[in-house]
């Protein structure tokens, strides 16, 4: 989907903020936060990161940019949570489970994973090494994981990195479509992608699905 | 560059977020631009609650298993970091067999340091030479190999860094402290899908005497993004 998360060659966000000797997580919430959407994972109803990332760009943009990196990852897990009906508003102003509330027995998905998408299948590939491909033009609702930046740019295919299931989800489930494909190793130039702002010693190199791709 | 002590606005996000105080960062933060300085750890007070809260609610309903939130914290704080990607590249300058397998095949190189998990299942190791430097980002969100480099710094996950690296990864070095020259290609790696990028940074000059632990401890995190040299 077209939003705030796909932020390459944006302006106006400013200088590179560094923190010296910053630690893992700034405050214990954090490392909660941060463990408990790899803790209930499964229960969550996400089968890949696919799911959790589209939640994630589903944060209305003045949102997404107000919350810090764990605040959003905490925020879409607690919206998933009471969607899913596991827990209810009641219960998290209180912090304590409600007894007399009844949850929906959901068995973890049976496919969730966080694990490596990678799959061991003989598929043909459509383009090879130093193949010239052109990034297509996808503005659906649903993720993608091909951003706007390299979106009808042309580039050149310089490896193939073996079938992956494509991440894409159906807007309407969340649930990434599967549909195994090789994803490559696509070489830009900074001229091809930013014409006037470019510089000529610059490269850039995207991982993208082939069904992101056609020949250029 | 960041001071202490920075008073934010609350952040209203969510309705029905327990109700606080305005809150007071208490965490080292910067704010060189307002709307940046979102993408610094600093919680609305009521954020630590409703983690709590949700934890505990999760926890109750058997959903969730808090001494298995506990090993995932631990693990990120105290055994998974930068030190495990020096590793691998201290090996892969103190052998050259084992430099030409990590280059060839990242995954089964770093497979044989027993390096490889979750967000670092596929890994693609890019070497800098004097005529090329590489720098790794991920604009979309903020993909890193958590088996070699731990979880990503708060720079790397902020708005500037992810969207400016693109189009000016040459500024963006500068800010860093590194003048790349204009006869140096640069690289960048947007992390767009499962593979996850590690820098092979050069071996400093005067480290021809090191052995393979002491070269470890002189690779950095930052050097193994490509926003450093060593």
């Amino acid at each position: 989907m077209n939003s705030i998360h796909d932020m390459g060659g944006m302006h106006g966000f400013g200088p590179i903020v560094v923190e010296v000797d910053e630690p893992v997580f700034h405050e214990e919430w954090e490392g909660r936060a941060y463990a408990l959407s790899i803790g209930w994972f499964p229960a969550s109803q996400y089968k890949e990161w696919g799911g959790f990332r589209h939640n994630l760009e589903k944060i209305p943009p003045k949102d997404y940019l107000n919350m810090s990196y764990y605040e959003r990852w905490f925020f879409v897990n607690e919206q998933k949570a009471m969607q899913l009906g596991l827990v209810t508003e009641e219960e998290l102003n209180n912090g304590n489970a409600d007894p007399n509330y009844l949850m929906p027995q959901l068995e973890p998905h049976p496919d969730s994973s966080l694990g490596s998408g990678r799959l061991d299948l003989e598929i043909n590939a459509k383009f090879e090494n130093g193949g010239v491909v052109r990034a297509k033009e996808i503005n659906g609702r649903a993720h993608n994981r091909l951003p706007r930046y390299v979106r009808g740019k042309t580039g050149t295919i310089i490896s193939d990195n073996g079938i992956y299931a494509l991440q894409d989800t159906n807007e309407k489930d969340e649930q990434p479509y599967d549909d195994p494909q090789h994803v490559y190793t696509v070489r830009f130039s900074s001229e091809e992608l930013w014409g006037n702002a470019s510089h000529g010693n610059d490269f850039i190199y995207l991982d993208l699905w082939e069904s992101y791709l056609e020949f250029a | 560059m960041s001071r202490d002590g920075q008073k934010i606005d609350r952040r209203k996000f969510l309705k029905g977020a327990a109700v606080g105080a305005a809150a007071v960062s208490s965490t080292a933060i910067s704010n060189a631009q307002d709307q940046e300085s979102a993408d610094h750890q600093h919680a609305p007070s009521d954020i630590a609650l409703r983690v709590k809260a949700l934890e505990t609610v999760l926890t109750e309903k058997n959903l969730v298993d808090p001494s298995v939130l506990d090993e995932v914290v631990d693990r990120y704080e105290n055994r998974i970091g930068p030190q495990n990607g020096a590793k691998v590249v201290a090996k892969a300058w103190v052998d050259s067999d084992y430099k030409a397998r990590l280059l060839d095949d990242g995954t089964a190189a770093i497979g044989e340091l027993d390096l490889l998990g979750t967000e670092g299942e596929h890994m693609v190791v890019v070497e800098n030479t004097a005529e090329v430097h590489n720098l790794v980002v991920c604009t979309l969100c903020s993909c890193y190999p958590w088996p070699t480099l731990g979880l990503p710094p708060t720079w790397y996950k902020s708005s500037a860094f992810r969207a400016r690296a693109v189009i000016e990864p040459r500024a963006v070095l500068r800010e860093f402290g590194l003048e790349v020259s204009d006869e140096t290609e640069i690289r960048v790696w947007d992390s767009t899908a499962e593979m996850r990028y590690l820098v092979l940074p050069r071996r400093p000059e005067g480290a021809e005497d090191m052995n393979e632990s002491e070269l470890a401890d002189v690779v950095t995190r930052d050097s193994m993004i490509g926003v450093a040299i060593l």
